[in-house]
């Protein structure tokens, strides 16, 4: 009778008997009950739910966006801490401390996590903060969708945080390869947190995609031709171009699996005809663009940091557009390079190896574009060219083991040996962290008005460059000595002392984060000195700059007028930036709302229910979701006018601080 | 509120609507090619090598129709835009789909064993 | 989702025009996501493709498939993407009644195509020839059946459009999302062509 109601869930859920697992629950309840005391104490919920769970300003979307992602950093970081410890132990066979059921969950967890509830929502983040800003335009072309969006991964990161106190988590690895995810193998339900927690938060990037290419085609500023974008905006359109074309395949091959495990379907079964092999070939057809996805902001960001930085426009701009939608086409054409080993032969194997290795000359381009602007420039060393600088030699050596590995016969020899992690884990950490921590340290004084403490950024940059390479560089040797991924213990004496520089690798990375926290603490502490009063604290290019730091909620007050690239830079050069206008006019803006919220709890709730064959509960969950996605279709007041006066009040306050800043 | 507007309906807004000649057109030519496409099938005239190629044909034209009279997809400067990224879309289809079954169609044939079309079940499921 | 405009007297600069809402700035966002709709139904197509020959001692296309029925089938999805298209010219000449006439039509020939296509696959399951029997069968039930959830829940949208157009008229937020439901329809049918094409009609070669 209680499995009618609460079908497989049981107290027997939770792992009681796991010490581990435990104590992260005790740590993770108190301080959760520490934060809402905290927040109750200081009387801020109505201001939390008025000016930012409802909002649908894409700049406060984009802060939440990376605040979502730096907490699931921290529990990423942890999975890779208790990984790396583990190998530097269970030397000799030893058992180490996690069983290899318990490590094979933390070893999914972690770089489930880490794509896609921490690069993800950076990228995703910075977009918002930054696209519509730099097109001169209010907001994205669908801001309810927006917030929606955000609070979809909200739920799905809930439901991995989740599965680790009430259930398991899978145990396949990032990409659940069945049969070992299928029900046979895996008749748990840590596949089903993972197929619903990405299935939710995939609907939210579907939808980002969407909204973001309609916001950049259709919403720039009036005179803003395409090729006078920004570059960041360029990459953003292109990525949101892969978004789009890519995220369907993962939503349908997982919803396959599903049907496997829920339905008794045969898709990728051993038996009764089906063919894993298949979903294989489609998890990866998602899977390469998705890495292009996350990586082609990135080398955005870099681009308008190092103009920046170096007081030039960046060199090359057209080849750089040129470069971009490139990489994008032939993100679609590389993807078997993920199983050169699984048997399609040589004719396959070459086709693709091939495109693997003309897929990286694009990126040589961006490289030396990069290069040749700062080549004759006035380089300010700050922490944002620091995090550049470190990207271009890091991403550059993981950008060569990928060529190497591109190469069929090598990867026969290396494929999911340490290499491998060695090589993603050289440009994902070179490439999308580092460019993320850049990102967030140019952009940030633009989100909040106050500069990031530039010590304790050059402290991060350093102990992330530094334990980067102490934790991967062995990483590589252990690959050609033979060490495969993903294992629990292993006898090979001679990996030992590897690990152990791998294991203290991992722990300067973690200063690296503790420098990060610490930076964030002290620049709040001394926002008050490090105010950013102009709106344009680095003497940036783009039209980002011309607002005020942070801009008011409707970015503009009149449109800028585009006529050529880099338009806030000519317009400070002739000395007609931050022109005062004659007169203003009233402004169209959506209000907020609670729907996406609502919207996003009953799919957790949903998801929940699925997970845990919860039928009935279920079915509710179904039925807020649509039902409240209905209800808001008959909501007619969703935007308002800003008057005039107010806007004029609002930019009369902007003229004087400018004042100041002179 | 602002469907007074469509009193001005030029050619052009025709373009992106409609008209009544253009859905019935369309449906009857849709019409017709479905038939012949049940047809090529059910009645056996054709040689059967020539069954496939010919309702695949049928398919993409009535696509084609339906995607201009339906849809409305075409070179009209409303269009335009849509028309570009169905464009791309049926590029990426056509590379996810075709490429799929090149890899699949492979490693069928690398396996050590037929694939089951006969075989039976080895769980007792 | 939606933006009502709401024009005020006062509000006449310049610039604002280039990003009025007339509505196509939300038909583009669908048309969009209707591109990413035919890639999840690209995968499965090619899924099926590979999987149709993976029948496992059981019931292949050819002895399952019954083509006059499906042939039905397909005249009742046609007629219904004629009869929204009478409801797009009519939209178009602001004809309240005729829309909610057309759109009704609409809704019974798509719940007739429904109706039908549960039939059918009730009667494979009871046949022994259901989505567990085989990989064949898993794919068929996989690709034809996400069409026809696709299908009810644009039933679903009919529904709640009627109920939008009794309630507020054909003004601007309805005629827009009536151009949405439009793309989406006919694109099922489209996407039915594919299917009848290479499930039905391959299947029993």
């Amino acid at each position: 009778m209680l499995s009618q109601i609460l079908g497989k869930l049981s107290l027997d859920a939770v792992p009681m008997h796991e010490p581990i697992i435990m104590g992260t629950l005790a740590v993770v309840v108190l301080g959760g009950l520490a934060l809402v005391g905290a927040v109750t104490y200081a009387g801020k919920w109505g201001y939390l739910w008025k000016e930012w769970f409802t909002s649908v300003d894409h700049k406060r979307i984009g802060v939440m966006y990376i605040i979502l992602a730096l907490i699931m950093l921290l529990r990423g970081f942890a999975d890779a801490i208790m990984m790396r410890m583990q190998q530097a132990i269970a030397n000799n066979d030893g058992a180490g401390y996690l069983p290899p059921h318990h490590y094979d969950q933390i070893f999914t967890a972690h770089g489930v996590i880490m794509i896609f509830f921490v690069a993800m929502p950076l990228i995703v983040g910075l977009m918002n903060i930054v696209v519509p800003l730099q097109i001169g335009a209010r907001d994205v072309a669908y801001p309810f969708l927006n917030s929606l969006s955000f609070w979809l991964a909200v739920a799905g990161a809930i439901l991995v945080m989740m599965s680790m106190f009430v259930g398991d988590f899978a145990a396949t690895g990032w990409l659940a390869y069945p049969p070992l995810s299928g029900i046979g193998y895996s008749p748990t339900v840590g596949v089903d947190y993972y197929i619903w927690s990405l299935q939710i938060s995939g609907l939210g990037t579907t939808l980002t995609g969407i909204n973001f290419i309609v916001t950049i085609l259709r919403m720039r500023t009036p005179g803003m031709k395409l090729m006078q974008m920004p570059v960041f905006t360029w990459t953003a359109l292109v990525a949101n171009i892969l978004i789009v074309a890519a995220f369907p395949v993962l939503t349908a091959t997982l919803a396959l699996l599903t049907a496997d495990r829920y339905l008794d379907m045969h898709f990728f079964t051993n038996e009764l005809g089906g063919n894993a092999m298949m979903y294989v070939n489609l998890i990866w057809v998602w899977g390469h663009p998705e890495v292009y996805i996350l990586i082609l902001p990135c080398f955005g960001a870099f681009s308008e940091i190092i103009a920046t930085y170096s007081g030039k426009p960046l060199f090359g701009y057209k080849s750089m557009v040129y470069a971009t939608c490139c990489i994008g086409v032939m993100s679609f054409l590389v993807w078997l390079h993920h199983f050169f080993t699984m048997g399609s032969g040589a004719n396959v194997n070459a086709f693709f190896g091939i495109m693997t290795m003309i897929i990286s000359v694009p990126t040589g381009v961006k490289l030396f574009n990069w290069l040749f602007t700062m080549y004759h420039g006035r380089v300010r060393f700050t922490a944002p060219v620091l995090w550049t600088i470190g990207f271009m030699i890091t991403f550059t050596i993981g950008g060569m083991t990928g060529v190497l590995l591109a190469v069929p016969a090598a990867d026969f020899v290396l494929h999911n040996s340490l290499f491998l992690i060695a090589h993603f884990h050289n440009v994902i950490i070179g490439g999308v962290v580092f460019g993320c921590l850049a990102a967030i340290h140019f952009w940030f004084p633009k989100a909040f008005g106050f500069k990031l403490n530039e010590f304790w950024g050059k402290v991060s940059f350093w102990c992330w460059l530094v334990g980067f390479y102490l934790a991967f560089m062995p990483l590589y040797v252990l690959g050609f000595k033979g060490m495969t991924r993903r294992m629990n213990h292993y006898a090979n004496p001679d990996w030992h002392p590897y690990l152990v520089v791998a294991a203290i690798g991992a722990a300067v990375i973690g200063l690296g984060i503790a420098a990060l926290l610490v930076q964030f603490a002290v620049s709040i502490r001394q926002r008050k000195q490090n105010l950013d009063l102009s709106g344009d604290p680095w003497d940036g290019r783009t039209l980002e700059w011309a607002t005020s730091s942070p801009p008011p909620f409707y970015n503009f007050a009149i449109l800028p007028k585009v006529e050529e690239l880099d338009q806030h830079w000519e317009d400070k050069e002739r000395r007609v930036a931050y022109k005062r206008p004659a007169r203003y006019e009233d402004i169209h803006m959506p209000r907020n709302t609670g729907a996406g919220v609502y919207i996003s709890v009953a799919g957790l709730v949903l998801c929940f229910a699925l997970v845990w064959h919860i039928w009935w509960l279920a079915g509710l969950g179904l039925i807020g979701m649509v039902g409240c996605f209905i209800a808001r279709t008959y909501d007619r007041d969703v935007d308002y006018w800003v008057p005039a006066a107010e806007v004029a009040r609002i930019e009369n306050e902007r003229y004087a601080a400018l004042k100041e800043a002179a | 509120m602002s469907s007074a507007t469509h009193s001005s309906h030029g050619h052009a807004h025709a373009a992106s609507h409609g008209t009544w000649k253009g859905y019935t057109v369309g449906f009857i030519l849709s019409l017709v090619l479905t038939l012949a496409s049940f047809g090529a099938v059910m009645t056996g005239k054709l040689p059967h090598s020539a069954i496939l190629p010919t309702i695949a044909v049928l398919a993409v034209v009535q696509l084609i129709v339906q995607l201009f009279y339906f849809l409305h997809l075409g070179t009209a400067p409303g269009q335009r835009a849509n028309l570009a990224i169905f464009l791309f879309t049926g590029l990426i289809i056509a590379i996810v789909v075709g490429g799929s079954l090149w890899v699949l169609h492979n490693m069928n044939e690398n396996m050590m064993h037929p694939m089951p079309m006969s075989m039976p079940s080895t769980t007792g499921d | 989702m939606s933006t009502t405009i709401t024009h005020i007297g006062a509000h006449g600069g310049h610039h604002d025009h280039a990003h009025h809402d007339d509505g196509s700035k939300t038909t583009l966002g669908f048309w969009i996501y209707l591109m990413s709709d035919c890639l999840i139904f690209s995968v499965l197509f090619a899924t099926f493709s590979v999987l149709s020959a993976n029948t496992a001692g059981g019931p292949s296309g050819r002895e399952l498939f019954e083509l006059p029925f499906v042939l039905g089938e397909t005249m009742l999805l046609l007629i219904s993407s004629f009869t929204f298209g009478g409801a797009m010219l009519s939209m178009h000449a602001g004809r309240k009644s005729a829309v909610q006439i057309w759109l009704a039509l609409t809704f019974l020939f798509g719940a007739g195509f429904i109706g039908m296509e549960v039939y059918e696959f009730a009667k494979l399951i009871h046949e022994g020839a259901g989505p567990s029997r085989s990989a064949f069968l898993s794919a068929y039930f996989g690709l034809v059946g996400t069409h026809g959830l696709h299908v009810t829940a644009g039933l679903v949208w009919l529904l709640t459009m009627l109920h939008q157009i009794h309630k507020f008229g054909l003004d601007n937020v309805v005629q827009r999302r009536l151009s949405c439901l439009s793309l989406f329809w006919h694109f099922l049918d489209l996407v039915w062509i594919c299917v009848f094409t290479f499930v039905y009609l391959r299947g029993v070669l």
